[in-house]
């Protein structure tokens, strides 16, 4: 239990940020309009990609002789890299088509 | 010491990205939930990403001050990564949208599970807060990834809804023993021979609670549980942060786990809904079974097409209520061509949408915009039940519990409470469906046995085209 508390105590910082982001996420989207939910889902779907950041320090440290790091690391750049463009790409379609018509 | 100054300038401008990145996500977030900014939002988001993907491949250090090296796996990763995902996304359905984002928030998971897993196999010895991280960040990131799997299965069908005779009560142990195994793993309580064992064990109860998980739930409560699974990775990627002390996957993995949950809570205001309902998957279940065989049911009246077309074409206004069955069918293109005629024959034509339309809130506009139907022609529910009574024509096109009368008169209808269109205010009302079987919500609709309503029967796509048809011939 003591690492655990030490863990605390050395992530201190690291606990703060994860309170307080949880407070922006409820204030930031809490009056979203019933026809944007979707593309909003599909928005936040792209920014939780961010893990892909973990994936490439995964990758860039694995040993290079370590075939089994290597590989699963690799996977995790390719599906994370998925989910950041994919999500990016396939909201920009949905929204594209609200910006279309609200201009015409 | 010029050394150590070098790296720490480089850290510096690494965490300087991070910032930058964290910040993008949150004003991204933000304008992502106007409509008018919205699109600027999303395009801010992914500037931030790139950015931060962009300084870690070249400015991250670990803590022994060595860079990231693989540099070829990594690019090749990116490169592959980004051509597939930017092809689905460009190539996919606008119907199949939702599916789309359960499959790519489900690669999500799965890339939080797979840096978990090379993590504990690059060797953790337990306890540490450490190998508390990896171990939540792969339960969180495989029940993500299975349910997500399966949920995009169901969406397009592949997969049939099944509910799992006493399933509460297994996945109840099911969740029961991972955080058993768990606790057993990161405490160190076992020999290290067993260890390991107990941590794969924990991986694959994982995947077999998330398919558990979504198994159950209905298709048209697929949404909210996308969007839950959503929050659900958010929090893997979250875990991902704190494993390497990385503030933007933490913000970013955090942000979207909190504002995940309340865009799920908002889904099921919207749809009337409890996130516990949905969960459960009690709708359209034994309480809804009953209501249905009690109500004693009159007969309803089919009319042609040729019928349906005079009608439409001596109308003054005609409202067009789209539901799911437009979706399936692929028919806006035919909705927008009818629409056409029907203007250039001088009846007006509006469309109603009810917020929850289709199968996603949204749906239904979205799917409009794209066969190029005219923005101001959408009506939001409370405009659309306002013209109502001014309505020649209702034409409810495969949409069913969204015009349901039952929600305002039959309090022990599931579905009572949910605001409707009241398409009964309209002077005639044709329904067009494949069949009379019940809707999503598997509740019967009285509309269709009221002497107003008429029933169309038909695939949506091909009676529109046949209905132009007629048309053209008046």
């Amino acid at each position: 239990m003591d690492s655990i508390a030490n863990f605390f105590i050395q992530n201190y910082q690291m606990v703060t940020i994860v309170i307080l982001s949880i407070f922006l996420g409820i204030e930031v989207i809490s009056r979203v309009p019933s026809v944007l939910h979707t593309p909003l889902m599909s928005g936040a779907n792209a920014i939780h990609g961010v893990v892909v950041i973990g994936a490439i320090i995964v990758m860039g440290s694995a040993p290079e002789d370590d075939y089994l790091a290597l590989g699963l690391g690799f996977l995790a750049v390719v599906l994370g890299t998925l989910n950041v463009v994919g999500g990016f790409v396939v909201t920009d379609r949905m929204l594209e088509m609200f910006n279309k018509k609200k201009k015409r | 010491m010029d050394q150590i100054q070098e790296i720490l300038n480089q850290y510096s401008i690494l965490l300087f990205c991070y910032l930058i990145g964290s910040v993008t996500f949150i004003i991204g977030l933000k304008q992502l939930s106007h409509p008018d900014t919205a699109r600027k939002g999303n395009l801010f988001a992914a500037a931030g990403m790139t950015i931060a993907i962009i300084a870690t491949i070249f400015l991250y250090r670990n803590n022994h001050g060595e860079k990231l090296h693989n540099y070829l796996w990594i690019l090749g990763g990116l490169v592959i990564g980004s051509i597939v995902g930017t092809l689905t996304a460009k190539k996919v359905q606008m119907t199949a949208m939702p599916e789309m984002v359960s499959l790519f928030n489900g690669m999500g998971g799965a890339c939080a599970m797979l840096i978990s897993l090379v993590e504990y196999h690059n060797d953790v010895t337990p306890p540490t807060g450490k190998l508390l991280v990896i171990v939540l960040g792969m339960i969180i990131g495989t029940i993500s990834f299975a349910g997500s799997v399966i949920a995009w299965g169901k969406l397009n069908g592949r997969i049939k809804d099944k509910t799992i005779p006493g399933g509460q009560i297994i996945n109840f142990i099911i969740f029961a023993a991972i955080i058993v195994f768990a606790v057993m793993v990161i405490g160190g309580f076992m020999d290290d021979g067993v260890t390991p064992y107990l941590f794969y064990s924990i991986l694959a109860l994982a995947a077999v609670y998330g398919i558990l998980f979504v198994m159950p739930i209905g298709g048209a409560d697929m949404p909210v549980v996308i969007s839950l699974l959503n929050s659900f990775t958010g929090c893997a990627a979250a875990f991902g942060g704190f494993l390497y002390n990385n503030p933007v996957m933490l913000t970013g993995g955090i942000l979207v786990g909190s504002a995940g949950t309340i865009l799920t809570i908002l889904m099921c205001k919207a749809m009337n809904r409890s996130l516990k309902n949905v969960l459960i998957g009690s709708f359209g279940g034994q309480k809804a079974g009953a209501s249905t065989a009690s109500k004693e049911q009159g007969s309803y009246k089919e009319i042609s097409l040729s019928d349906t077309a005079v009608l439409m074409a001596y109308a003054q206004k005609v409202m067009i209520i789209p539901g799911y069955g437009l979706a399936v069918a692929q028919a806006q293109h035919a909705c927008h061509e009818l629409e056409k005629i029907l203007e250039d024959k001088g009846v007006t034509v509006v469309y109603g949408i009810h917020p929850v339309a289709g199968r996603m809130p949204g749906h239904m506009n979205v799917l409009l915009a794209e066969a190029d139907v005219s923005y101001d022609k959408l009506l939001e529910m409370e405009d659309a039940n306002e013209q109502m009574s001014g309505t020649t024509v209702a034409m409810v096109l495969g949409a069913n519990d969204v015009v349901n009368p039952a929600a305002k008169d039959d309090p022990a209808s599931p579905i009572y409470g949910m605001p409707i269109l009241e398409v009964e205010k309209a002077e005639h009302v044709i329904v067009n469906k494949r069949s009379m079987k019940p809707g999503y919500a598997g509740i019967e609709n009285e509309l269709f046995f009221k002497p107003k309503t008429s029933m169309l029967f038909g695939d949506a796509k091909k009676v529109l085209q046949d209905l132009a048809g007629e048309l053209k011939q008046l």
